[in-house]
């Protein structure tokens, strides 16, 4: 049972962790800023992947709540930043025409 | 054609952080198990008013975090507000489309409705249920009414500071009668819970659905439309 749950534990987190890297590359890599603000996003979507898998405890027991928490303000947070951002880019194509 | 920096040195360096991220991760999922918090929290959630133990984290133990979420919210909004005037909206859409939001919208807050209201024992509360009212004011967007069904200025500034005004209203009566910041006391935890979780979800879809539009509300509605 234990070793189930660290298979699961492990292959989210593994999941979220290549999620962090592949944003990483992608926020390093490319110049527009749109694409650096999809690649914010999906390291943001790592991180919660890995809070989650360390939140769970079995498909049985209930899951740690504090790392649910934590992602559920992470997501508002994500989301804030995001339109912000996205406000400031409109603004800034609209200076350069 | 291979740019070294791009295609060997980067891809590299992300590799060695993987490899720490997951050793790292590692470790902390097989190690010694210490004293979590997760047994703390889930022995006092009877006295939370609430059943759902991350309801209670979010709303009672770890209240001033949510209220400082609210707040970076708001802040969001105010900032995209500062930017300029919202872009003109999309055309009004056609039958199809528009009867299929004229369905949708009264189903997605009665939606937001059960959210709220199930959060106190099951998966749910005011997030959710906010970014349920948001996405039916982004339907009504893209269906192309102007305000997003929100209401007019003055009205939509209320309520989007509601949630925090509510929320640090409560905390400082709470430190007036002589409980400290956001100590509910037992007996009332599940109501006042349930006061900031509904002023929250109300000021959390309007938000949401005011940075949709982008910028400052148009001053008024424009005639012609079917609201």
């Amino acid at each position: 049972m234990t070793g189930q749950v660290l298979y699961s534990q492990l292959f989210y987190g593994g999941s979220g962790i290549i999620l962090v890297l592949l944003g990483l590359w992608s926020f390093l890599v490319h110049a527009p800023l749109l694409r650096k603000l999809i690649a914010i996003n999906l390291m943001g979507a790592g991180v919660f992947h890995m809070l989650v898998a360390i939140a769970y405890r079995g498909i049985d027991t209930s899951p740690d709540p504090v790392p649910h928490a934590l992602v559920l303000t992470g997501i508002v947070v994500a989301v804030s930043a995001t339109a912000l951002a996205l406000a400031f880019g409109k603004r800034l194509d609209q200076d350069d025409d | 054609m291979i740019r070294p920096l791009e295609h060997i040195i980067i891809p590299l360096g992300l590799i060695a952080v993987g490899g720490l991220l997951g050793w790292s991760f590692f470790l902390a999922v097989t190690g010694e198990a210490g004293e979590r918090l997760a047994a703390v929290a889930l022995a006092r959630v009877p006295d939370s008013g609430v059943s759902n133990p991350v309801t209670s984290v979010l709303l009672n133990f770890r209240a001033y975090d949510t209220l400082l979420e609210l707040a970076v919210l708001l802040a969001a909004l105010l900032g995209i507000w500062s930017l300029g005037a919202a872009a003109p909206g999309f055309q009004p859409a056609a039958s199809v489309l528009d009867g299929m939001v004229n369905g949708f919208v009264p189903l997605l807050i009665l939606s937001a409705g059960y959210m709220l209201w199930v959060g106190a024992y099951a998966p749910g509360g005011a997030f959710q249920a906010g970014a349920l009212l948001g996405s039916a004011g982004v339907m009504l967007a893209l269906a192309g009414h102007r305000n997003a069904g929100l209401p007019s200025e003055g009205r939509l500034r209320l309520l989007v500071a509601l949630g925090v005004f509510v929320f640090a209203m409560t905390g400082l009566l709470l430190m007036v009668v002589g409980d400290g910041f956001l100590t509910y006391p037992p007996s009332l935890a599940k109501w006042l819970i349930l006061l900031i979780e509904t002023a929250a979800t109300l000021s959390i879809g309007a938000t949401l659905a005011a940075a949709y539009l982008g910028g400052r509300p148009a001053a008024r509605p424009t005639t012609g439309e079917t609201a």
